[in-house]
């Protein structure tokens, strides 16, 4: 899932990216300096006297041009090719429970007692060339044994220009499926992962290396139909053929190389469409599938379906965006066929063939009561019909979630969260996380 | 047999000439990022194009909501006009990429940068975000300097005329009319504000700048102690202070800010709060960037007269 590295992979990320941080400075020989600052003392000498000259001819042309709209200087390139930005979590805060990491079963929720830093982001995004955009979000964090990991979250490129409204995405990417999934832990409304998710997409979200066509519907409202066609294998395809995958059925994972073709692989169709419902209320729907193999047997395949609502007001007044009240739900089911197959603890058990059925959802509602302050609530539950092999990661739970969120700007911010966790046969549980975050360097736009 | 396909061909060249005359009379497709530019789009383009406001006129135009149906809007849009300066960068952009219009992409004959061309205020010489959320370009609320939307039209016609030449002659011509049109409104707008030349205003953020400058006003200084930045007790009571000290006696504020703060610091200090939104449409009867202009200068002018 992720390669545990030690400081100096740390160390040599951080080096690597340093250039790239301080503008790309390159040490430059003195006497090349001299000459260089020279030429650019001369340029700018040459310049400000065009643009006098400029400005003596158009004023006599124009008397009303001021200061503030004379001639701007050819315009300066600022910046660089690529917007660089770093997003630390770090989380502090206190459970009841014994096995936290069952109940906070995300790779970037809270999971220890005490403090942690569940994630730590540098993304990094730019235009390519008139054909192409990338992106990649390199993640480190800090697991609950006090070590550091470091993984490739995200490396893709977009498509700019195709023809007919499509948009191809390639690399590894987070499936478009349902509205949390795609996105990153800094813009979760809540400081941990709703447990459907982990249920179906495992700790990290489900995300592998594949492609993406998406195509722009010519309605008159927003429809974009996606499909992504992705390896099914790894960590993050949990569902899948994940090396985790007897945590879900029991059994010795068949662990046969890619070689049925095109049914080896995973398959995440979704649609999304919106509305506006007035001029201050908007709408948005999907439905979402992940359809691929899954590791019980040769044969053996996993369906999860999922429906997804959004809907957002705010004031036509909106300072900052404040007040605003938003509704988030999703609703997913799967049905993992489990082979027959031998019990992986009790080699001499062979566990029957059989349909897994497994269901959750979750809503959250969020109230900007007034600027940079949200209050949230988070309703959720799974649940798993029995099947041979028991396992608390497919039992029946509920959780409700009150949470405080101020935003000091758009770049810090500091969450407050209550977690009621009752598990069925285990018992409840009372957590409480806080959560500072911060932002450097390049800033992506929300997206709604 | 015969006749039916005469007729069928009739119909087809009935629909071929349809279809050119609708060509023909196909107005360009445009989307502004606000109502100022929108409404300085409509002057220039007049019937020859169909112009759309992304920000409603009472909102924040830093933060508008990247609904999808503005991807949509995009889409099938043949020329998008932008504030720049970042104004619209916390929600352009995902937009813009979804929105798989190559005719709008940076540099199109179909992307008109407004500020191309205006001299900016406020550039930052160094990048420091402990100083509050500045542009990076530069002050982006230029659009309040009468003289400054002489150059948005300027840039607009030129756009207007690269995507369809055919129209050149209309736009160049819309222009020169826009351009007199400010030239008579600016002398009578002066004249209005003449009698408070150096009178002393507070605002609530940093968006009176390029008006303060033209009409020469001074701005004593900002509810928010940062640009971006809530006011805080202390500030408010530092801005109180100056007041008084400085006999500042109008806040202005626009729709989507606290009225409630500047009306507390109003009655601290025997000030008048003045609504002086700079998008047309957030006040009555201001559907053009003229009408707009109009009542900001009346409602300023008022103001002082009220309180001298």
């Amino acid at each position: 899932m992720y390669i545990k590295q030690t400081f100096s992979a740390l160390a040599l990320l951080v080096c690597s990216a340093m250039p790239a941080l301080s503008g790309a400075q390159v040490p430059v020989p003195k006497s090349k300096q001299d000459s260089i600052a020279r030429a650019d003392s001369i340029a700018r000498a040459d310049s400000i006297a065009l643009v006098k000259q400029l400005e003596k001819e158009l004023g006599a042309q124009n008397a009303d041009t001021s200061a503030a709209v004379a001639p701007a200087p050819g315009p300066v390139a600022t910046g660089s090719y690529m917007n660089i930005g770093f997003v630390a979590l770090t989380d502090a805060g206190w459970s009841t429970s014994r096995d936290i990491g069952k109940i906070e079963r995300g790779d970037h929720d809270p999971k220890v007692n005490g403090f942690t830093i569940p994630n730590a982001e540098i993304s990094l995004d730019g235009n390519v060339d008139p054909y192409f955009k990338g992106f990649s979000n390199i993640v480190l964090k800090i697991d609950s044994a006090g070590d550091s990991g470091i993984e490739l979250e995200e490396a893709y490129g977009l498509t700019t220009s195709l023809p007919w409204n499509l948009q191809l995405k390639f690399g590894q990417f987070f499936a478009e499926f349902g509205r949390q999934n795609p996105q990153h832990p800094h813009s979760w409304a809540f400081i941990d992962a709703p447990l459907v998710l982990t249920r179906m997409f495992g700790p990290d979200g489900l995300r592998s290396q594949g492609v993406r066509l998406s195509w722009l519907l010519p309605t008159p409202f927003y429809t974009e139909a996606l499909v992504a066609v992705m390896n099914a294998t790894g960590g993050t395809a949990s569902s899948f053929r994940s090396p985790e995958s007897s945590e879900i059925h029991g059994g010795v994972l068949d662990d046969r190389p890619v070689s049925n073709g095109f049914s080896d692989l995973l398959v995440v169709p979704r649609i999304n469409t919106s509305f506006d419902l007035t001029e201050t209320q908007t709408v948005v729907l999907g439905v979402s599938g992940a359809f691929g193999p899954n590791n019980s047997g040769p044969s053996a395949k996993t369906q999860i379906y999922g429906a997804d609502l959004y809907w957002k007001w705010k004031a036509a007044t909106a300072q900052a965006g404040f007040p605003f009240l938003s509704l988030q739900t999703e609703a997913m089911w799967r049905n993992y066929d489990a082979a027959q197959r031998l019990e992986q603890d009790e080699l001499l058990v062979t566990l029957p063939s059989e349909v897994l059925k497994d269901r959750g959802a979750y809503a959250q509602v969020l109230w900007g009561i007034k600027p940079r302050i949200v209050a949230g609530l988070r309703g959720e539950f799974e649940h798993g019909d029995p099947g041979a092999f028991a396992t608390d990661l497919r039992g029946h739970q509920t959780r409700w979630s009150p949470n405080l969120t101020w935003y000091p700007t758009e770049f810090s911010r500091i969450g407050v969260q209550y977690n009621y966790d009752n598990r069925r046969a285990i018992g409840t549980d009372h957590s409480l996380w806080v959560q500072l975050q911060f932002l450097i360097g390049a800033h992506a736009a929300h997206k709604f | 047999m015969k006749m039916k396909m005469i007729n069928r061909m009739a119909a087809l060249g009935l629909g071929a000439i349809s279809f050119i005359s609708a060509q023909a009379t196909a107005q360009l497709r445009v989307v502004a990022t606000t109502p100022d530019l929108a409404s300085v789009a409509r002057e220039i383009g007049g019937d020859k194009v169909n112009v759309v406001a992304l920000a409603k006129p009472t909102e924040d135009p830093h933060f508008v909501d990247a609904k999808p149906s503005f991807i949509v809007t995009l889409n099938r849009a043949d020329a998008l006009i932008e504030g720049g300066a970042e104004l619209e960068l916390g929600w352009l952009p995902p937009l813009l990429e979804n929105s798989r219009n190559s005719k709008i992409a940076a540099g199109a004959p179909g992307r008109v940068v407004s500020s191309e061309g205006i001299r900016l205020l406020e550039v930052p010489t160094s990048f420091d975000r402990s100083k509050g959320d500045i542009h990076s370009l530069g002050n982006p609320h230029y659009m309040i300097d009468p003289a400054a939307a002489k150059v948005v039209a300027r840039n607009i016609a030129t756009h207007f005329s690269a995507l369809d030449p055919r129209n050149a002659a209309s736009y160049n011509a819309n222009l020169a009319r826009f351009n007199s049109r400010i030239d008579t409104r600016l002398a009578d707008w002066e004249k209005q504000l003449a009698p408070y030349r150096g009178a002393k205003i507070v605002t609530y953020h940093r968006d009176f700048i390029y008006f303060a400058q033209r009409f020469g006003l001074s701005i004593v200084d900002e509810l928010e102690p940062k640009p971006g930045i809530s006011p805080s007790p202390a500030h408010l009571a530092q801005v109180i202070g100056e007041m008084k000290r400085n006999n500042v006696k109008v806040i202005l504020v626009q729709p989507f800010q606290n009225r409630k703060t500047a009306e507390t610091v109003a009655r601290q200090t025997g000030a008048t709060v003045i609504d002086a939104p700079q998008q047309p449409g957030a006040a009555r009867n201001t559907s053009s960037y003229f009408d707009n202009m109009d009542n900001l200068v009346r409602s300023i002018a008022g103001a002082f007269g009220g309180a001298k």
